[in-house]
């Protein structure tokens, strides 16, 4: 069954450079899909796309039932509750200690503190910070930052989590270490939509690869490895 | 319930914030409260210069003199004719018998001259005194009554009154224009000042947004804390102007001048809504600021 539609979409920025052009996928639930291109391909707006970031010019995006090309801006909260979103750069409050920066993402749902609790340290087990709940974020290294970022992003149990380059500013065994996380929870049945630029990761993990060129969808392989060309 | 849970923590995390990212909290609040006690220094002056505006003018009359010829019809019409004036408040008679008893209680050499006066030699006039409506229209009134028929003279301290009911009617002006050009630059100093604190929590409104925090519930914790940092920012001006205006109150013995024009309005309850009036205005400051700040960052 389809999570993503993503019909005909283009999306060409005020400067005129043109993102996207002429862009369909499809990705079903429960797939790991690797977006892959040379910078300015278009992989990143497309990615802020899936979570309204950026919204295209011409074309359409199904989420879950949501038309995110047409959704305002005050609409926008509703397709951000069915997904996580993980980025290279973190974005962890640092005045948060690592269980309360988890725990604010469900505080938005008005959850009691008891639930909270509770599946806020789950999350934290499943990616491998239970001792570290009272850390603040510059106390702990980039790999555990991530898993944070990880935790915040699926303690709200989504249907879908888009990953940024979440392994860019990684070392390549912490890398390994995000993505076998990454693999756990997509074998948990959540759909993993996951930009990247690292080789050895797209090779190892042998998943859906779709690379993107020049604002166009070149390829899609189904266990793919990194496109030589790039 | 989940209802009540949000609005608990909203306050909560109202109140963390303020605490959190204190330096600029306390930037606001000094910026609140320096501009509210230059309000607070204007209310006391602008209602006090009121209050001495009406005093004045609720006794400022016109004294029209009667020509020493009139009689008992002649004194009616005039009346009438008086009361038919727009302006006219009230118009009250006073017999040259009652000015010549005034005359000698005033002291005590007068009332030798004043009994040796009889009915027909009696020297003074009967009169009316007229008090009028809107003062500013004072010397209009004078100047109708003036050229009535069997009146010998109009008198209401004429150059004198006008100019003070002229300055102090600038300086109510000025204050209460100065008031409000106050209170609106302190809203947008403050909103500046807001917006400043709120800039540094751009990635938290943006994080929020990502974790699917709706606009309302973003909102509202940044409004609750404009408000605590706006009701923080009245505290210090509240305690100078309640504080201030009492002991100059005692110490000038309610009186700023000798005579009774001079006189300070009652320091109770006076201070009392002033204070509230202070608190609504750092208040509503405080969350105006805020709203304005946070909403620019909730476009995309």
């Amino acid at each position: 069954m389809d999570l993503i539609r993503i019909t005909d979409v283009q999306k060409t920025y005020k400067t005129g450079t043109v993102a996207l052009y002429d862009v369909d996928l499809t990705i079903s639930k429960g797939e790991f899909v690797f977006i892959i291109g040379a910078s300015g391909s278009g992989k990143s707006t497309l990615i802020k796309m899936l979570y309204r970031e950026e919204k295209p010019d011409k074309g359409s995006i199904m989420i879950g039932g949501i038309n995110v090309a047409k959704l305002k801006d005050r609409k926008v909260y509703i397709l951000r509750r069915k997904l996580g979103v993980v980025f290279q750069d973190f974005k962890l409050l640092p005045r948060l200690t690592v269980y309360e920066n988890v725990a604010f993402a469900m505080e938005v749902f008005g959850y009691d503190k008891k639930k909270i609790h509770k599946r806020v340290m789950e999350v934290l087990e499943l990616v491998g910070l239970k001792g570290k709940v009272r850390q603040y974020p510059d106390q702990l290294s980039g790999g555990e930052q991530q898993r944070v970022v990880i935790a915040r992003a699926i303690v709200n149990n989504p249907k879908l989590l888009i990953c940024d380059e979440p392994t860019g500013n990684l070392d390549p065994d912490t890398s390994m270490g995000i993505m076998k996380v990454l693999d756990d929870i997509n074998k948990m049945g959540t759909t993993i939509v996951m930009t990247t630029h690292n080789r050895d990761i797209v090779n190892t993990m042998k998943k859906r690869v779709v690379v993107l060129n020049e604002g166009k969808i070149v390829q899609d392989y189904e266990r793919g490895k990194y496109y030589e060309v790039l | 319930m989940k209802f009540f849970r949000s609005i608990k923590r909203y306050f909560r995390d109202a109140a963390k914030s303020v605490i959190r990212n204190f330096s600029l909290s306390l930037a606001s609040i000094s910026c609140i409260t320096i501009t509210l006690i230059v309000v607070a220094f204007s209310i006391v002056l602008s209602y006090n210069v009121e209050k001495m505006t009406e005093h004045v003018s609720s006794n400022i009359s016109i004294v029209v003199f009667l020509d020493g010829e009139s009689t008992e019809d002649d004194l009616k019409q005039i009346k009438a004719s008086i009361e038919r004036l727009d302006n006219v408040d009230s118009i009250t008679f006073k017999s040259k018998q009652e000015y010549a008893e005034e005359t000698k209680e005033m002291d005590e050499r007068f009332s030798l001259i004043v009994d040796s006066w009889t009915e027909d030699t009696i020297p003074l006039l009967d009169s009316y005194e007229v008090k009028v409506k809107d003062i500013d229209l004072i010397g209009d009134t004078a100047d109708k009554i003036k050229k009535m028929d069997k009146i010998f003279s109009v008198n209401y301290g004429e150059e004198y009154i006008e100019s003070v009911i002229t300055i102090f009617g600038v300086i109510e002006k000025v204050c209460i224009g100065g008031v409000i050009a106050l209170v609106l630059v302190t809203a947008f100093l403050i909103a500046n000042t807001i917006k400043l604190a709120i800039f540094s929590r751009k990635t938290e409104i943006e994080i929020m947004r990502l974790v699917g925090a709706s606009n309302m519930s973003i909102k509202i914790p940044f409004i609750i804390e404009g408000s605590f940092i706006g009701f923080l920012g009245t505290i210090i001006p509240i305690i100078i102007m309640s504080y201030g205006y009492n002991s100059l109150y005692n110490y000038l013995g309610g009186q700023l001048f000798s005579s009774s024009l001079g006189r300070l309005v009652e320091p109770y309850p006076f201070i009392l809504w002033s204070s509230l009036l202070l608190l609504l205005i750092g208040l509503l400051v405080g969350m105006f600021g805020s709203y304005r700040a946070v909403k620019k960052y909730l476009k995309i």
